[in-house]
């Protein structure tokens, strides 16, 4: 009696997933969890459905620091998404572990991509295939806090423009009590924040260098250009003294607290500053060097297809990706993220880029740089260490920057050799 | 189920012709069977896997293949590794004798405290209580330099230089110790006090009667007595020490373990290589060095503090 119960209901089940899967696809978008972006991909999925009724996609989210955990716990487990976010510098891990699989050119054509993204969008990009595409994109500028500039006599309308500006704006903004204790600083700075990338990416090229060779897999910050560039950031605190790396903790907090006159962040951090209230903040281009040469980083978190993604999924997952990476989308991550669209014409309409905010960030990725990133972690201490060194153990700068760069090979020459 | 309704003569019978102790036996074994299966399911298998997981070169992403001790070689070149293994036995080696001296002490005065005895013991006990990552962010902001660090801001106050604190080579290590001694305190000091209370007053009377001044009746009757509670914290503390986390990573979040690697404990370095460069196998190779040092601190010490008889 009950046997025949169980044999009916299971009949039924079969034949309502094989009607259900006639019917429609559901795919599945993993991203990490960060309020605004699952709000704003809340949005975009529910567009998307409205626009392709047959799609179903499920949105799941996982704190950011067991995210990659996830995917590839996941993938172990022979499951995984079928449109996963991910930071573009874990691509080759990515790539490596079988994750994500590469975009078809007949449905992105690569031609495209190249024309109407911003130029670091090749860093999705591995041989002749792209693996990703990203829908919002972060830079650099400086903040500066414009009540100080007033009290100081600085001009708050007219930040420095360039390197040797920022430290007679740092000279004339630092304060300290009298033991010289510092109570508020010029620049806000430490390479565990976003000065990492300045040193990397900006300064080092200001200077006349090149961190790393063509193909990523050298490091070519050990010379004249990476030890004076190292210098002069570490200078800042030993010689110029506009600031102390340690500050309040993090340079994001020393500015929000107002006890900072300027600092280097990115534009993530605009909807931390807009919650201040204490003061009126503006934002400039990172400073050019003498020369008027500028340089900045760019990063971006990308949607990628899963590697287990075939067949209807397939197409779903690539209609999918192709609506979020589009300019509409873009928008919509504009307006509910705050962070810059990807593609040129998405980015630099006239408005934007008269925007008092957004303005410098956008006018910064034409000229932006992406570091290929093996072990972004490992190598971010590497610069940490370098810093420590210096600072705490007073080694030489050319000898600790020499110590770094072989850190930095040992690294990039493991993950290569693999 | 079904079997012993439809037929409960067979097991009965066998039931039925053990004696009442051999009876008492089975049920002991089957109440016991629960936390073995339990433990074998949740501790040892997963001991025996890391075991084999260190001799390969596992990453997550593709399969395992075994490499032998080459894992291990790895290590003992690793001048990070050695670093390491030093901060973890400085962790162990200076915090175990002062958080047990300083407990101790407490205790003693605070055994002989009649004057708001319970309240002063809760103010020691509370820590224990607090989530260690919740008291590492205060103890961090604590460290900071002028003008948010409290510490700092005191040291100016009265004309004495700032210190780097966290962010110094030589400093590091103790300011996150002083947090991790004051944090495991309270569960100390009540340990010690119960141990203190379990000595019969007779001892102490009978000594007083002899004319025994405080020093010797503390030598010669209160610390052997004490020497089972010792014993037990002895090896609690160390072990604690020996797998500090918490405080260090939280305290020191932008640079984890550092500056140069100077307060980063062996647990940390193993959840660094596992869960941030992703290799399995090394990281397993660390879990067992880390499993035969606890094994070889605790064994040493019961050995050294045995009961001669």
């Amino acid at each position: 009696m009950r046997n025949r119960f169980l044999a009916g209901g299971l009949a039924a089940g079969i034949s309502f997933l094989t009607l259900s899967s006639v019917q429609a696809v559901e795919i599945e978008y993993w991203q990490y969890v960060f309020d605004s972006r699952v709000k704003a991909m809340d949005q975009l999925i529910a567009n998307f459905q409205a626009a392709n009724p047959d799609i179903t996609v499920r949105h799941q989210t996982f704190p950011y620091a067991d995210y990659q955990t996830r995917v590839v716990a996941a993938n172990v487990a022979g499951q995984g998404p079928d449109v996963v976010q991910l930071f573009y510098g874990w691509v080759d891990n990515f790539v490596a572990g079988g994750l994500i699989q590469p975009l078809d050119p007949a449905v992105f054509p690569h031609a495209e991509i190249e024309s109407d993204f911003f130029p670091i969008v090749s860093a999705m990009k591995r041989g002749d295939d792209y693996y990703g595409l990203p829908t919002a994109v972060r830079s650099l500028a400086l903040f500066y806090n414009k009540k100080i500039f007033e009290e100081n006599g600085l001009d708050p309308n007219d930040p420095p423009d360039t390197l040797e500006e920022l430290v007679a704006a740092g000279k004339a903004t630092v304060k300290r009590d009298g033991a010289g204790n510092m109570t508020s600083a010029g620049l806000a700075f430490g390479l565990s924040a976003q000065d990492h990338h300045w040193w990397r990416e900006v300064l080092i090229r200001q200077f006349g260098g090149q961190p790393y060779s063509d193909d990523g897999r050298t490091v070519t910050y050990n010379d004249e250009a990476g030890i004076e560039a190292t210098a002069f950031l570490m200078g800042l605190e030993s010689e110029e003294k506009i600031g102390e790396i340690g500050f309040m903790d993090e340079p994001q907090a020393a500015f929000r607290g107002g006890l900072a006159a300027m600092t280097i962040d990115g534009t993530f951090r605009l909807g931390a500053f807009r919650a201040i209230e204490g003061f009126e903040w503006g934002v400039t281009e990172l400073p050019a060097n003498a020369e008027g040469v500028r340089s900045n980083y760019a990063s971006y978190f990308a949607n990628a297809i899963g590697a287990r993604a075939q067949g209807e999924e397939l197409e779903a997952a690539q209609k999918f990706l192709q609506y979020i990476s589009s300019e509409e989308a873009m928008a919509v991550w504009l307006e509910v993220v705050g962070e810059l669209p990807a593609r040129r014409a998405a980015a630099l309409t006239e408005t934007n880029l008269a925007d008092p905010i957004y303005g410098p960030f956008l006018r910064a990725l034409d000229y932006s740089r992406t570091t290929i990133f093996v072990d972004e972690i490992a190598q971010r201490q590497v610069a940490l260490d370098l810093e420590a060194r210096i600072k705490l153990q007073n080694q030489p700068v050319a000898e600790a920057v020499a110590e770094a760069a072989q850190q930095e090979q040992a690294i990039l020459d493991e993950f290569y050799s693999r | 189920m079904a079997d012993t309704t439809a037929d409960p003569a067979p097991k009965g019978r066998i039931w039925d012709k053990l004696t009442i102790g051999q009876k008492r036996v089975v049920w002991a074994w089957v109440f016991l069977a629960i936390p073995i299966v339990f433990f074998v399911v949740i501790r040892f298998y997963p001991t025996f896997w890391a075991f084999w997981l260190s001799l390969t070169n596992w990453d997550l992403m593709r399969p395992a293949r075994f490499i032998g001790l080459a894992n291990y070689q790895r290590l003992l070149n690793d001048p990070a590794f050695w670093q390491v293994f030093r901060n973890t036995f400085a962790y162990l080696i200076i915090g175990t004798p002062i958080s047990l001296l300083l407990s101790f002490v407490i205790a003693y005065y605070l055994d002989r405290v009649r004057f708001m005895h319970g309240f002063i013991r809760a103010l020691y006990f509370v820590p224990f209580l607090t989530t260690a990552a919740a008291m590492a962010w205060v103890w961090r902001w604590f460290y900071q330099p002028v003008p948010i660090g409290v510490l700092n801001n005191i040291l100016a106050s009265i004309g004495l230089p700032a210190q780097p604190f966290l962010r110094s080579i030589e400093q590091g290590l103790p300011s996150i110790m002083v947090t991790a001694i004051w944090a495991g305190l309270g569960f100390q000091i009540i340990i010690f006090m119960a141990g203190l209370r379990a000595i019969p007053q007779t001892y102490y009377e009978a000594a007083r009667i002899d004319g025994l001044g405080e020093w010797p009746i503390l030598r010669k009757i209160t610390l052997p007595l004490l020497k089972p509670t010792t014993v037990f914290l002895v090896v609690f503390s160390s072990i604690g020490f020996l797998r500090i986390f918490d405080q260090v990573y939280n305290m020191t979040t932008n640079d984890p373990g550092g500056p140069l690697n100077t307060t980063k404990p062996l647990v940390l370095m193993i959840y660094q290589t596992a869960f941030q460069s992703y290799a399995m196998g090394y990281a397993a190779a660390q879990t067992v060095v880390l499993f035969t040092i606890l094994l070889i601190v605790s064994l040493l010490q019961l050995w050294v503090l045995r009961e001669r008889k």
